[in-house]
């Protein structure tokens, strides 16, 4: 092709050209793919003073229908959302600095993470009266003690989403996506390395915490046999595959199998008896925000009751907000897959930031596993 | 002068960001979010660990036999349209070129679509069994059993399909290119001279496609090597290259030293296959002068 160039070849020329701006549109299609989000905010880097924008940086499947548009006649603040996929993207962007966002959505862990790395502002609570919704039990949390830098956002649970039909009885234990050919090839399971080896661990009867260093190689001799079963690793999407019949067992958060459940009755989740792993979306303003006002006013505005149930009713994630579940529907309130009973709660655990070595020791794992 | 704007372009967006990449590879995780410059080879000894180099020869392998297969398709198609009529030429390359215009997330999801399991292929074979059944049973044999819809997605075939699919184009256009030049009355002295249509293809249309050849595979190969998105929404458990490590390494394992390293691994990989093909083609230019 470097040498297509003919001396008369006029429309050769054109094509030589063509071929190079196809190696152009396919160099930024990869580009693309490396974070198919949308870009931060476009008009972020103009923002001065406390013009009436948000950046708003959260996961996909994750907020009212209308809250925004709700939200900018309440104030008059136009919110800009882009979506991440995974705490780590989300931790990936932010990590050299701000690029403009004002409201991340990050779990307990990476609250955790992110204060240790000085990237989280402290929130303002006398400009966030609507803390009063949230539940006690959620008012205070370990991974940010006294509440400083989070606002509950929802609380959830990893389980078992599976096709009813396709399924016999309850699969209400992890063995079926873990230690078990009878599902061959019908399994999907979370791709995120260290809440797959935390579940590991509880099915194996240790907590998800502290996981000691001699059990790893038998969660991955375990998982390595799996392996030949589980039909693939998915990006949260796994509600997705089981709707569309590619599988028919998936782990998954309970949020995204209640909704499924909406679309196809044949949906049903479970939390396997041997226990399994909370976690806690958290509304947070990164450092370097540049409209922390409008940041807190958004926060607020999420926590009253109305909002807050109009989310509810969108996402059927677990709401840690008292008074707007209050106002929601009895299908919601008692639903056992949004609010698993408490003595099924009772089994499960928050995960905990162990250091960036833990972090790393799960993350070769699965690579491990995912190579053999 | 007219230098300074590409240099600059050059400067600033490409070698400055990949000194910075490069840099880190000889660092190490300082706490949580700093990354200090050590001098360490540590990245890179870890990269060549039998773990990631059997993940660089799967990578290689893929993207191997990707670029065969590009190669094998696309060949006859650069032949076909070497030698269609002249508006027919311009539809068949539009044709090719056609893909390129969608955005790569868009094909690979379009993808998905044809090959899930209620995808398109196996709707269309479901359609073809079910008549099937129904005739074997209009003719007294009974009804055939239930159909299995046929597992195309998530696995290493799907991996390939997709990569073959999107890479097509890089291996047709350049073959086209040299193909277009050659002399035809070569071809006609072949045949005149006895020689079947097989040993013309082999013996005539391979060799001064050779050119066309190593620069489609080439362009086919490299970026098969170093693809992402295909192996991760088409690919299986174990369908990971190793792009998908590098990513993982900079997002969740949270370690962009080592990411840097495997990721300039790729790069020196890369470039040796560049400066092997100059070669031989410097080579060939200084055969025929």
């Amino acid at each position: 092709m470097s040498s297509g160039f003919g001396p008369k070849g006029t429309r050769r020329s054109l094509l030589a050209g063509l071929g190079v701006a196809a190696v152009g549109l396919t160099f930024s299609g990869s580009l693309a793919g490396c974070s198919p989000s949308a870009d931060p905010a476009d008009g972020a880097a103009a923002a001065g003073g406390e013009e009436a924008k948000l950046n708003f940086y959260n996961w996909d499947t994750y907020i009212g229908e209308t809250t925004l548009d709700d939200f900018k006649a309440a104030s008059g603040v136009e919110v800009n959302m882009s979506l991440f996929a995974n705490n780590d993207e989300l931790f990936a962007k932010l990590r050299a600095g701000n690029p403009g966002y004002d409201v991340i959505v990050p779990s307990n862990e990476f609250v955790a993470r992110m204060i240790e790395a000085g990237m989280l502002q402290a929130i303002d609570r006398t400009k966030i009266p609507n803390f009063s919704n949230i539940d006690p039990v959620f008012q205070d949390a370990d991974f940010d003690p006294g509440r400083l830098y989070s606002m509950p956002y929802t609380w959830l649970a990893l389980g078992i989403g599976y096709r009813k039909s396709k399924v016999k009885g309850v699969p209400d234990s992890w063995k079926h996506l873990f230690d078990s050919a009878e599902y061959s090839g019908r399994i999907a399971l979370l791709g995120e390395s260290a809440d797959l080896v935390r579940l590991c661990a509880r099915y194996l009867g240790n907590s998800v915490r502290n996981i000691p260093a001699d059990l790893l190689p038998r969660i991955e001799q375990m998982l390595i046999a799996q392996k030949a079963h589980v039909k693939a690793f998915h990006d949260d999407n796994g509600q997705d595959m089981l709707l569309n019949g590619e599988v028919d067992l998936v782990l998954e958060y309970n949020g995204d199998i209640a909704q499924a459940m909406k679309d196809d009755p044949d949906i049903d989740f479970v939390i396997p008896k041997e226990g399994s792993l909370l976690n806690a979306d958290c509304l947070c303003i990164p450092v370097g925000a540049p409209h922390p006002e409008n940041a807190h006013k958004f926060i607020n505005y999420i926590l009253d009751a109305k909002a807050g149930a109009a989310i509810s009713n969108t996402i059927l994630y677990p709401t840690p907000n008292a008074a707007a579940k209050a106002l929601m529907p009895e299908e919601y309130r008692s639903s056992p897959v949004v609010f698993p009973p408490p003595e099924t709660l009772a089994t499960c655990e928050y995960g905990a930031f162990e250091g960036a070595e833990v972090s790393q020791t799960f993350e070769d794992l699965i690579t491990r596993v995912r190579a053999s | 002068m007219t230098l300074g704007a590409p240099l600059f372009w050059l400067v600033v967006f490409f070698f400055a960001p990949l000194a910075i990449v490069w840099a880190y590879s000889f660092g190490e995780n300082d706490g949580l979010v700093r990354i200090s410059l050590t001098g360490t080879f540590q990245n890179y000894v870890r990269a060549l660990e039998p773990l990631y180099l059997e993940i660089f020869a799967k990578s290689a392998l893929i993207a191997g036999l990707t670029t065969l297969l590009c190669l094998v398709l696309g060949f006859p198609f650069a032949v076909a349209v070497t030698f269609a009529p002249r508006r027919l030429k311009v539809w068949l390359l539009l044709l090719v070129m056609l893909p390129f215009w969608t955005n790569l997330l868009i094909r690979t999801y379009a993808l998905i679509a044809v090959l899930r399991e209620e995808g398109v292929v196996n709707g269309g074979l479901e359609f073809l069994w079910s008549a099937g059944s129904a005739l074997s049973q209009s003719l007294g044999f009974g009804p055939l059993d239930e159909f299995k819809p046929l597992s195309l997605l998530y696995n290493n075939t799907a991996v390939v399909i997709g990569l073959v699919y999107i890479h097509l184009p890089f291996m047709v256009l350049p073959l086209y290119a040299a193909l277009d030049r050659l002399d035809r009355s070569l071809l006609e002295a072949s045949l005149d001279l006895g020689a079947g249509h097989a040993r013309t293809w082999l013996f005539i249309i391979v060799p001064l496609a050779a050119p066309g050849i190593l620069s489609g595979s080439l362009l086919t190969f490299i970026p098969a090597l170093g693809s992402y998105l295909t192996p991760d929404l088409l690919g299986g458990p174990d369908s990971q290259m190793i792009a998908n490590i590098i990513e993982r390494q900079f997002k969740r394992a949270n370690n962009w030293p080592f990411g840097a390293a495997l990721s300039f691994i790729l790069m020196y990989a890369t470039f040796i296959a560049i400066a092997l093909q100059a070669l031989a083609s410097g080579r060939r230019s200084k055969e025929t002068p």
